[in-house]
């Protein structure tokens, strides 16, 4: 009983966020959401089945540039179809999963820190496309992004709308549906653990010769993860896009995959909740200080070019996270949350319980 | 002729730096299982300390304490962080590195700034010409010296008890540590030496032709990965050839993107990537890396 309370007072806060928080939280909120998307990708990828990746970054772009380049109409130089934007979504996922599946010979037949090295060059020819393919992907300038169209329901500041006297523009609007994306995403990432292709897919990272053995195609379960995991990439690539209004190269490159890995390690590997967790808070970290620089010592005011700016300490206090995370931490912080739970009885904390083994326990 | 020989002699000499890189990576996986994604902090961390230090206590005591800041921060990683998580895989372990490789670089692009800091080399932008083909005189260095670096250490990796003892680790850790290596100096001398590598790198990476040290120096380290993978990680000879083909690669392509503008702009920094795709998808392993067989 306790668990569906807990559930509708989640669900009635996050409704009630949008009417009460300022836009500057509502896009950080957004950032996370999207993140979240791109996290549980990774994490099905590198926490479940223990193939590391630096090339989550390129899929983000493919998700989001497939989306404005099928969505705008052509202007000038710039290309486009000018397709329904829901089917321009759907494509553009579509299209990183195609990517994605592109890579499956050397998804499927490199293990681990190998395939890590290898996607490397992924980041790499991403950002040389992005750059060269002036006509698709807008250069240097990047693009603008047209807003979602659902049902002649369209998600931007145009044409005004006003709930219980608080203006609903993008934001408000897109909180709603990075939410319902989010939760679609998680609990289908949850399907996937808990089911066959979760236990063959823990087995592979823990063990690849017995999962072989127990006849699991490592090979096909490897790339067909890589493929699965770019999908997820290309929605939160897309969900991205929708939030930014604009797409530029430079935010897609190595700098972005490091946070996602960053993400996964310090809320919990091989997990939902733990990617959700990560996401949350190395995305929310930056903002945090930005908002709140002044107040703390050490963290100079953006761009004022003495002390450590608000970025910048951000990275430095979640590349400490992951470090310290892996030495002490092993669960992550999901794992900390759920041992908790069992130190405090009493507590009861909403979460659903993962079968999923921490990476300590392995051989 | 004289262009296509001018970039190849450029291309085997910028190779020969990534080389030392990628072996200095070869020796910490073969040592410690471990593939170190912050080899390219360290290797701007030295890099960093000889541009700081030159200008006020001459350039080769500037080198030398650039080079032993970096192999004293490699043997911190290993020690402090590597040595402390023994019970997390290696793919844990990886990442590890890369929380590493964060802390580091954004501190140290934080300090560099947008400044380009010279390396202060005796060798400036002088050039030689070899028979009708122009070199850059510190190209010239930097292949003598890697070629010097890398004998001396695979001599060492053959002959010295050192090298013997980091083989047979590589070989089977435990029968190693039940013949008395200790498994401990043999990984965080890994990573010192490894660290020095980087560092000598870092001082050719920097020197003319390019304008110096600049926060981007940390992607053209990256460019030593792929030569490492491949090469094959767990050969030392793999490294030297990757690292060739690497820069060979590189130098080709820069020089000739005028005739390639159809793959656009900026293509050198891409095709050695290209190439190490290309080989993986034919040899998984790397050129050199041995085949991973497993008796069930």
């Amino acid at each position: 009983m306790s668990r569906h309370l807990i559930r509708a007072g989640v669900l009635a806060a996050f409704v009630v966020v949008p009417f009460y928080l300022e836009g500057f939280w509502l896009q950080a909120g957004l950032f996370a959401m999207s993140a979240a998307v791109g996290a549980i990708g990774l994490n099905l990828l590198t926490g479940a089945t223990g193939q590391l990746s630096m090339g989550h970054a390129f899929f983000l772009a493919v998700g989001a540039y497939a989306y404005v380049y099928f969505a705008a109409e052509p202007t000038g130089s710039l290309g486009g179809l000018g397709l329904p934007t829901p089917l321009a979504a759907v494509l553009a996922v579509v299209l990183s999963g195609a990517a994605g599946g592109l890579f499956s010979p050397i998804a499927g037949r490199l293990k681990g820190a190998y395939l890590g090295i290898a996607t490397l060059a992924l980041i790499f020819l991403g950002q040389h496309l992005l750059f060269n393919a002036g006509p698709v992907t807008g250069g240097f300038n990047g693009r603008a992004v047209p807003p979602l169209e659902l049902f002649g329901f369209v998600f931007s500041d145009a044409p005004e709308l006003v709930v219980m006297d608080v203006p609903f523009g993008a934001l408000e609007r897109l909180w709603f549906l990075g939410g319902a994306v989010l939760l679609a995403a998680a609990l289908f990432a949850r399907g996937v653990l808990r089911g066959r292709p979760g236990r063959a897919m823990n087995t592979i990272r823990d063990h690849e010769i017995a999962a072989g053995v127990m006849g699991v195609p490592v090979a096909r379960y490897r790339a067909g993860v890589f493929v699965l995991s770019s999908m997820y990439g290309g929605l939160a690539g897309v969900l991205l896009a929708l939030v930014f209004q604009r797409t530029v190269p430079d935010y897609f490159g190595m700098l972005l995959s490091l946070d996602y890995l960053a993400m996964i390690v310090i809320g919990g590997l091989g997990s939902v909740g733990g990617a959700v967790i990560g996401a949350v808070f190395v995305s929310l970290l930056p903002q945090l200080l930005t908002r709140y620089g002044d107040a703390l010592p050490l963290v100079a005011a953006p761009g004022s070019g003495d002390g450590v700016s608000p970025a910048e300490a951000a990275r430095l206090l979640y590349g400490a996270a992951v470090v310290a995370v892996v030495l002490f931490l092993p669960g992550g912080l999901l794992g900390l949350l759920h041992s908790l739970r069992r130190r405090l009885p009493g507590l009861r904390l909403p979460l659903s319980a993962n079968p999923t083994p921490s990476p300590e326990t392995r051989s | 002729m004289i262009t296509f020989l001018e970039l190849l002699v450029n291309g085997i000499s910028i190779g020969a730096v990534y080389a030392l890189i990628a072996l200095g990576f070869v020796v910490i996986f073969k040592a410690t299982d471990v593939v170190n994604f912050a080899h390219a902090s360290l290797l701007l961390a030295g890099g960093y300390v000889v541009a700081r230090l030159h200008a006020a206590i001459g350039f080769w005591p500037a080198l030398l304490a650039g080079i032993a800041v970096a192999a004293v921060l490699g043997a911190l990683v290993e020690f402090l962080v590597i040595r402390r998580s023994k019970a997390a895989t290696h793919g844990v372990l990886a990442i590890v590195t890369i929380g590493v490789d964060i802390v580091l670089t954004t501190e140290l692009t934080r300090r560099i700034g947008a400044e380009v800091l010279a390396m202060g080399d005796p060798w400036g932008s002088r050039v030689v010409h070899l028979g009708p083909v122009p070199v850059a005189e510190t190209r010239l260095v930097a292949l003598v010296t890697a070629a010097l670096l890398i004998a001396v250490f695979l001599l060492a990796f053959k002959f010295t008890g050192w090298g013997v003892a980091m083989r047979a680790t590589a070989e089977d850790p435990e029968t190693a540590a039940l013949m008395g290596v200790r498994l401990g100096r043999v990984s965080l001398s890994a990573w010192a030496v490894a660290g020095a590598l980087a560092a000598v790198a870092a001082l050719f990476l920097c020197v003319f032709p390019t304008p110096g040290l600049d926060r981007g120096a940390s992607f053209a380290a990256l460019k030593a990965f792929p030569a490492a993978i491949l090469g094959g990680l767990d050969s030392t000879t793999g490294a030297l050839v990757g690292g060739l083909v690497v820069g060979v690669t590189e130098a080709l392509m820069t020089g000739y993107q005028n005739d390639l503008t159809f793959l656009g702009r900026g293509i050198g920094d891409v095709a050695p990537f290209l190439v190490m795709i290309a080989i993986l998808l034919l040899r998984p392993a790397g050129l050199f890396g041995t085949k991973e067989l497993a008796r069930v």
